[in-house]
């Protein structure tokens, strides 16, 4: 079916208004996103690692999730759905559960990339039923903004601050999809949010009705960590992609498939002159550090056009 | 007819689970509660239970698991041993606060480290804070009905709360004695099916679990808890009077051996109550008044009745299988002594930390220990309260 962007946002909204996530946070955008490619007739059960979105979302004793949901800890969103899946295969033959339940889960890329990584690769391999989504603001936020193996090298943080003998984070960023793809589980995606969001509902549409475990990365600025206008959200994802530090692509059963191609690859720093978490790299002197930024992006955007058949 | 049979603690603990046939097994092996995954993986793989099996990739998943799938509204049950469940720790204070009645068959063994793979309590007693029902078990029998028993337990409205049903590893999880067997049936109509009050797969009344719980709310939810622990006592005592209605064994919360008259008692756990009873019948053929409380219950802690059971007696040396790191003495011992200290008697009371890592205790230790009291009842001079027993100073 064609993606018809009216229709999908015409859809009952599954995560309602009156949480508490921040204006131009892109944590619900990504939520609604995916939840929008559910069919409305399915039920969800949807599982949360602690973060930002769980405990803005779902404080005692309201919650803004209108299908059942389930927050049990940090770093075992994975392990929780695979235990809620397990449940209901089980319920399910013995006629107790007679609905169709989808499970997705949510978590933060501190949540995903690094303390629940365990549980999200078990439940990977057992081959739960399930879509697990990331939501990549490069930095555990919900903490106050400290690094993660998410955060893009010389990115300030609170834990890399920037001092006489420290520009930022020292590290490149973890490649987290890549590391899902050697999973060989049907479906990996990356995206995020682009004009009529087209690329995020047919992603999430295919992860959630691709039977199998299948795993979402969506890139979701933070504008406290970031340090960008709230209203410059789907600017600054457009910049992502179109300067190729965050590809969209898909891997359906090991077929890489590269979903956008730029027109002409922008310069990295149109991609960090706007976020004040780069403001150090414009610095007189400090062109070498955007240097070593675009060489790194340059290398990996030749080994995933060759991983494409590009 | 009940079935006369012989097996290890860790097949008696697979069998109940069997016989109750959970929705949701999960677990990660760790020595010496291996087995139980290992048998349970059997009877799915003979088509005997038709359970959803999880074999996850670790125990800190295997009860992440578990609280998932039970509040799915599945039945659902794990094992494990020492570093698993300090590997749970977490997620055990979660399922507790969740409400949810997980049963755990959980082998005592040593916490590393160093690593050691025995016998003591120290994995159950760590976790002994947790909101986590414990029940224990001397042998293979024990072991079996009380995990029988827990479902019910936990289960009950008034309760629903996980629980774990311990026995010490290799002791009695490895060896093998002779056990009564209910008949399948009778289990299964024992333990009903499992009907919650609600569930994530409730489509007409979808919930969320797991909120962010502000001071406003924290406090009375954790006196919640803290309630339906207490009804758990009451609750344990009738399912106890349907159980032996079915099978003539008799439970209590804890107990009691030749405590009667008593002038000199043991405070004891699990296996080792085995040999206790072995030395106290020697000493009482020789005439000397001595006796046991076995703990069978710790939490909830049945702190009135252990303090009107032991309240006549002279003397009382508590054993604790656990070191606590208090420098005061273990955590067995702290409990009882406080249960002791509302009586008007007092008895004179010394704690044995023993059988560490699996150390031997025999016949001949608790000989020693009985002839220590009896010279404190007899002198009226506890001496040293805090001890080790069988120790190389």
């Amino acid at each position: 079916m064609s993606y018809s962007f009216k229709e999908a946002m015409n859809k009952p909204e599954r995560l309602t208004g009156g949480h508490r996530m921040c204006a131009g946070c892109g944590a619900p955008i990504a939520v609604r996103g995916v939840l929008r490619a559910l069919k409305e007739e399915d039920e969800v059960v949807i599982a949360n690692a602690t973060g930002c979105l769980e405990v803005s979302t779902f404080m005692y004793p309201y919650t803004a999730w209108k299908d059942s949901f389930i927050h049990n800890a940090f770093e075992n969103a994975g392990a929780t759905l695979s235990g809620v899946e397990a449940a209901y295969n089980v319920l399910r033959k013995k006629g107790k559960v007679k609905e169709n339940y989808k499970f997705i889960a949510f978590g933060g890329d501190g949540g995903t990339y690094d303390i629940g990584f365990q549980s999200l690769s078990g439940a990977m391999e057992r081959g739960h039923d399930m879509v697990y989504v990331c939501y990549d603001n490069g930095a555990y936020m919900n903490t106050g903004i400290q690094r993660s193996s998410a955060t893009p090298r010389y990115a300030e943080t609170s834990t890399t601050p920037l001092g006489t003998a420290s520009q930022g984070k020292q590290q490149f960023r973890k490649d987290l999809s890549q590391v899902m793809v050697a999973h060989d589980i049907p479906y990996v995606a990356q995206t995020t949010f682009l004009s009529n969001f087209k690329d995020l509902h047919e992603k999430s549409e295919k992860a959630i009705y691709t039977k199998g475990p299948a795993f979402l990365n969506v890139l979701a600025p933070c504008p406290r960590g970031w340090r960008y206008a709230t209203e410059d959200l789907m600017e600054i994802c457009k910049l992502a992609v179109e300067t190729c530090y965050w590809p969209l692509f898909e891997v359906v059963h090991g077929e890489w498939k590269l979903t956008y191609k730029p027109k002409s690859k922008l310069p990295i720093e149109d991609f960090l002159r706007p976020q004040g978490r780069f403001k150090h790299l414009f610095a007189k002197g400090n062109e070498h550090l955007i240097a070593e930024i675009q060489a790194d992006i340059d290398r990996k955007w030749v080994e995933l056009l060759k991983r494409c058949d590009i | 007819m009940a079935i006369r049979e012989r097996m290890s603690g860790n097949e008696a603990i697979a069998t109940a689970m069997k016989q109750i046939h959970p929705d949701v097994f999960a677990a990660f092996p760790i020595t010496p509660s291996t087995e139980i995954p290992q048998y349970f993986s059997s009877y799915v793989a003979n088509g005997e239970v038709d359970s959803g099996l999880v074999l996850v990739e670790s125990e800190h998943s295997a009860m992440s698991v578990c609280i998932g799938s039970q509040s799915a509204g599945a039945r659902t049950m794990t094992a494990t041993s020492s570093c698993g469940l300090a590997l749970m720790w977490e997620m055990l204070y979660v399922a507790a606060s969740n409400r949810l009645p997980i049963t755990m068959a959980l082998v005592n063994r040593a916490l590393s480290g160093p690593i050691n793979i025995n016998a003591d309590h120290s994995d159950s007693m760590g976790a002994r804070d947790s909101g986590w029902l414990q029940i224990y078990s001397e042998n293979n029998q024990e072991a079996y009905d009380n995990f029988i028993q827990a479902v019910r337990i936990a289960e009950h409205p008034e309760v629903q709360l996980p629980a774990m049903v311990c026995q010490d590893g290799f002791i009695t999880s490895h060896a093998i004695e002779n056990i009564e067997l209910i008949e399948t049936e009778k289990v299964r109509a024992f333990v009903g099916d499992y009907e919650p009050a609600a569930s994530l797969l409730n489509a007409a009344e979808p919930i969320a679990i797991g909120p962010y719980d502000t001071v406003n709310y924290y406090m009375e939810h954790k006196r919640q808890q803290a309630e339906a622990v207490k009804n758990a006592t009451v609750v344990l005592l009738q399912v106890a009077v349907e159980f032996e209605k079915m099978t003539g064994r008799k439970y209590g919360l804890f107990e009691s051996y030749q405590l009667e008259d008593a002038e000199a008692a043991i405070v004891i756990i699990n296996s080792a109550a085995g040999t206790a009873k072995a030395t106290i019948d020697a000493m009482r053929a020789a005439g000397k008044k001595v006796g046991l409380l076995k703990i069978r219950v710790f939490r909830p802690f049945p702190m009135n009745e252990i303090r009107q059971a032991l309240e006549n007696v002279g003397a009382i040396a508590v054993m604790d299988r656990s070191e606590g790191f208090s420098a005061a003495g273990g955590p067995v011992f702290a409990e009882v002594r406080s249960a002791l200290y509302a009586s008007e008697k007092r008895p004179h009371l010394i704690n044995y930390i023993y059988g560490l890592g699996g150390r031997d205790v025999t016949t001949g230790h608790f000989e020693e220990i009985f002839e220590t009291l009896l010279k404190i009842e007899e002198d009226k001079q506890s001496g040293e309260v805090y001890r080790y027993l069988g120790v190389r100073e």
